[in-house]
């Protein structure tokens, strides 16, 4: 049997690849509570998704879920679960939002609404599962508002790449293999 | 690239975004930490309700424990131990409690100060 990757799949592993990085730099940030991070790998994700659709969006990310947290050593620990919620919950809002209409809601929406399903998908895992208790609403505010800075914030950065990228080079299996 | 130049980069359907999620992030401020004025101050001494004082009005009590007496101090919206013979004083240290659902506990006198009313949904606890 032979496995031959397509262009698809160099891209998704580049830019995987990048996700990765950010995300393995991005945890040696002190940070005062568990889970509160810029979440710079998502503006690798949200590229992915405006230029070459959800379906290796969504590759990207699991890949970055599954990976930065092997090198971290944080697979299947706690903090891998919530990483995994907050991923897919983004994932399935990005696969609605992109539905937007594109001429009025660029990548902050996306971003600003791929960073609240992250937080609250996390808050309700962590209620469920790991702090069954009520005071852990206390913490919301404080997801919601990073959620919204850093939301804005990676929208933007997300929107000035897409801006200066060059535009993703004509597909040519030839080329790649 | 000035700030400017950032937010050019942002469409109009996205300012519409920012505002309802920064007001969904107003109204968690507002939902998760508004205090829930407490109407009640509870003082246990064993077990037992010792006092049960409406928070309005300044009240000075004296409880007697195991190691002696407790002296704990009501003012219109908060309580406090004031006093207490415990060892190392974790109640008296806690201050003024002024949430619905606070407790200070001194354990070794087995006295208790809690705030009650409203709705106390959060307990809260030093030790």
């Amino acid at each position: 049997m032979k496995l031959s990757a397509n262009a698809a799949d160099y891209r998704v592993a580049r830019f995987a690849t990048a996700a990765i990085v950010l995300a393995v730099a991005e945890a040696a940030i002190p940070t005062p509570l568990p889970g509160l991070k810029p979440g710079l790998a998502n503006i690798v994700v949200l590229i992915v998704l405006l230029r070459h659709g959800w379906r290796e969006a969504a590759w990207v990310a699991v890949l970055r879920v599954l990976i930065a947290n092997l090198l971290l050593g944080q697979l299947l620990a706690p903090g891998f679960f919530l990483s995994a919620a907050g991923s897919a919950a983004s994932l399935l809002m990005l696969m609605l939002a992109q539905r937007l209409p594109p001429r009025w809601f660029g990548a902050v929406s996306l971003s600003l609404l791929a960073a609240f399903a992250h937080i609250g998908a996390q808050l309700v895992l962590a209620r469920l599962w790991l702090v069954p208790h009520e005071g852990i609403w206390l913490l919301s505010p404080v997801f919601a508002s990073a959620a919204l800075v850093f939301g804005s914030i990676n929208g933007l950065i997300t929107a000035r790449l897409l801006r200066e990228l060059p535009p993703p080079e004509p597909t040519e299996p030839a080329a790649l293999g | 690239m000035g700030a400017r130049d950032w937010l050019a980069l942002a469409k109009p359907g996205d300012y519409l975004v920012f505002v309802a999620l920064a007001a969904l992030t107003a109204l968690s401020c507002l939902h998760f930490w508004s205090s829930e004025r407490p109407s009640l101050v509870v003082v246990r001494a064993k077990g037992k309700t010792v006092a049960s004082l409406p928070l309005d009005r300044a009240a000075k009590l004296e409880v007697r424990g195991p190691l002696g007496i407790t002296h704990v101090e009501v003012e219109p919206g908060r309580a406090r131990v004031a006093a207490d013979p415990g060892p190392r004083q974790y109640c008296v240290k806690q201050g003024w409690l002024t949430r619905a659902g606070a407790i200070a506990i001194c354990a070794p006198n087995e006295v208790s100060v809690a705030l009650e009313g409203g709705q106390s949904r959060y307990d809260s606890m030093s030790y």
